[in-house]
């Protein structure tokens, strides 16, 4: 047998040989060491890559993270629970991330704000504002074309039948995408605990915000007065709710002659006071509704369930305890007990 | 010795008449593939220019120094394919190792570049006779192949990248949508370079 015949079979064998132990080596001594904890990080995100990190997409989001040059907190959509599962991971305190969520402050849908034409362009918003700022008379109104319903990643957003948008609280994860997008800027996140916020975002005078629109903020300053603590200012004719200072801005929403707040919690609990009521009438005192509560001195009071609006100021009011609230949902009950 | 007309007539050659996509069609997977974005198209550019190179230089040397020797070039594309498969594994290792920075740039496109009909192509070329001088390339000049031949890719891609980011906005027959337009596309481009093929007053038309 020629030689000849063999040295195909060498020569290919041996280049193939000779690049198979070099990549085995090189494999070895060239690898480079990828942050495990990256990938378990990025199990834990929600990988909507929504952004609102700050990041491009979660991975990048995990990477930062895993380098310490992000919090765990960072992730809005994923909330708490997440930001907990990530730092048990890297091993440090999570900060606190309060639950946000996004409201629409505008209510002025169909047969409520006037609107001055018909808009048929693009069902897009920012294509409306091109044209004439939109087609409401009001220029802070929302225009209902949906162009926060299309950015939401979690459909959290509908257009309501009045034509305005509407937030869904349980699927939002106040990630902010619509906040960013809206060309009115008339969205904005709340604490998710707060189930109060004012419906508009007019800034125009009572006597001209009247003519066209129904549930618009006419600067009647009636929920500055109801805030004893000064967490509602007027700014530019529209009140401003800090949420970082009260609690309670039920009596406030109540109070507004134009239904202006919109509270998410739709029957809240009312009060009832029990036998132990001693007829101090200091509940009388702190109620914001004039006639709820009535009774004659020194004898057991009685609140009219129809008219109490389930503030639960009257809770910390009474000396005795003697007051409870009733009512349905649990979870209402808690948030209205705390205030 | 390195004969400067030659390295230009070889420059204008590989990009211009011989140009590897519109004249040669090779590469055109990733010419389709990567030609949606510029800034993309560029990075896979780069990558074709840095992996042509290498790879002419270690296949002119394997050629000229183990297989012409045992009289074995009739091996040479499968002995070129497991040559620029392995080369480029390991640039890709020792990038990633020693220079982060541009592995970032070019590390996603080294993996679609292993197995290319182009750098392989290019390989081919260099070990070929040339058509009109009857000669091989020397080490420089096959290099200077590799190098230019990368170019001539990159500037089809770059070409096509930027027609492709046009035609999003253009009102395209519902039927013509995504990749038919590219294909008529660059079919229209080649046509183009198709006038290139006129110049050959150098003696540049083999390859």
């Amino acid at each position: 047998m020629p030689v000849e015949l063999l040295y195909p079979v060498i020569v290919v064998g041996s280049v193939g040989f000779f690049f198979g132990v070099g990549l085995a080596i090189a494999s070895k001594k060239l690898q480079v060491y990828v942050n495990p904890r990256i990938e378990q990080i990025l199990g834990l995100l929600p990988g909507a890559n929504c952004g609102a990190c700050g990041y491009p997409g979660c991975s990048r989001f995990a990477k930062a993270v895993a380098e310490g040059r992000s919090e765990p907190s960072g992730c809005v959509p994923g909330g708490s629970k997440t930001a907990h599962a990530i730092a048990d991971i890297i091993g440090v305190s999570a900060g606190v991330t309060e639950p946000l969520m996004a409201v629409v402050h505008c209510n002025g849908g169909r047969g409520r704000a006037l609107e001055r034409a018909r808009y048929e362009g693009i069902e897009d918003c920012h294509a409306a504002i091109l044209i004439g700022n939109g087609s409401k008379v009001c220029q802070d109104g929302c225009l209902g074309l949906g162009s926060c319903v299309r950015v939401c990643p979690f459909d959290a957003i509908h257009i309501s039948k009045e034509g305005v948008a509407v937030v869904d609280a349980d699927k939002c994860t106040g990630c902010g995408k619509c906040v960013k997008t809206c060309p009115r800027k008339i969205i904005s996140l709340i604490p998710k605990v707060h189930k109060i916020f004012l419906a508009c975002s007019n800034h125009d005078r009572g006597a001209k915000v009247k003519k066209y629109c129904s549930v618009g903020c006419t600067a009647c300053s009636l929920c500055v007065k109801a805030t004893p603590s000064g967490a509602i200012i007027m700014e530019n004719n529209l009140p401003v709710l800090d949420y970082t200072k009260e609690e309670n801005f039920i009596p406030a929403a109540y109070k507004c002659p134009f239904h202006c707040f919109t509270d998410l919690v739709k029957t809240r609990p009312k009060a009832n006071i029990d036998t132990k009521c001693n007829g101090c009438a200091a509940c009388v005192a702190v109620c914001p509704i004039p006639g709820v509560i009535s009774g004659e001195k020194d004898k057991r009071h009685v609140v009219d369930k129809e008219k109490c609006i389930g503030c639960g100021i009257c809770l910390n009011a009474c000396p005795v305890h003697a007051i409870s609230m009733w009512g349905v949902g649990s979870n209402v009950k808690t948030t209205a007990g705390k205030r | 010795m390195v004969n400067l007309i030659s390295l230009v007539e070889i420059s204008i050659g590989a990009v211009f008449i011989n140009n590897f996509v519109l004249s040669r069609f090779l590469g055109l997977c990733p010419f389709f593939g990567v030609s949606k974005k510029l800034s993309s198209a560029a990075g896979m550019g780069m990558a074709v220019i840095f992996v042509m190179a290498i790879a002419s230089s270690l296949t002119w040397l394997m050629y000229h120094y183990v297989l012409e020797l045992y009289r074995l070039d009739y091996l040479r594309t499968i002995v070129f394919i497991l040559v620029i498969a392995g080369l480029v594994q390991l640039v890709e290792m020792a990038l990633q190792k020693y220079s982060p920075t541009l592995y970032e740039a070019l590390g996603i496109f080294l993996p679609l570049i292993t197995t290319n009909c182009a750098v392989l192509g290019v390989t081919i070329i260099n070990t070929d006779l040339n058509q009109v001088t009857g000669m091989q390339y020397t080490l420089i000049e096959s290099v200077w192949n590799g190098v230019m031949s990368g170019v001539g890719f990159s500037l089809a891609l770059l070409l096509m990248a930027g027609i492709r980011e046009k035609t999003e906005f253009a009102p395209v027959p519902k039927a013509l949508e995504g990749l038919p337009i590219a294909f008529i596309t660059a079919g229209l481009m080649a046509l183009a370079f198709l006038g290139f093929s006129g110049l050959n007053f150098f003696t540049v038309v083999g390859g």
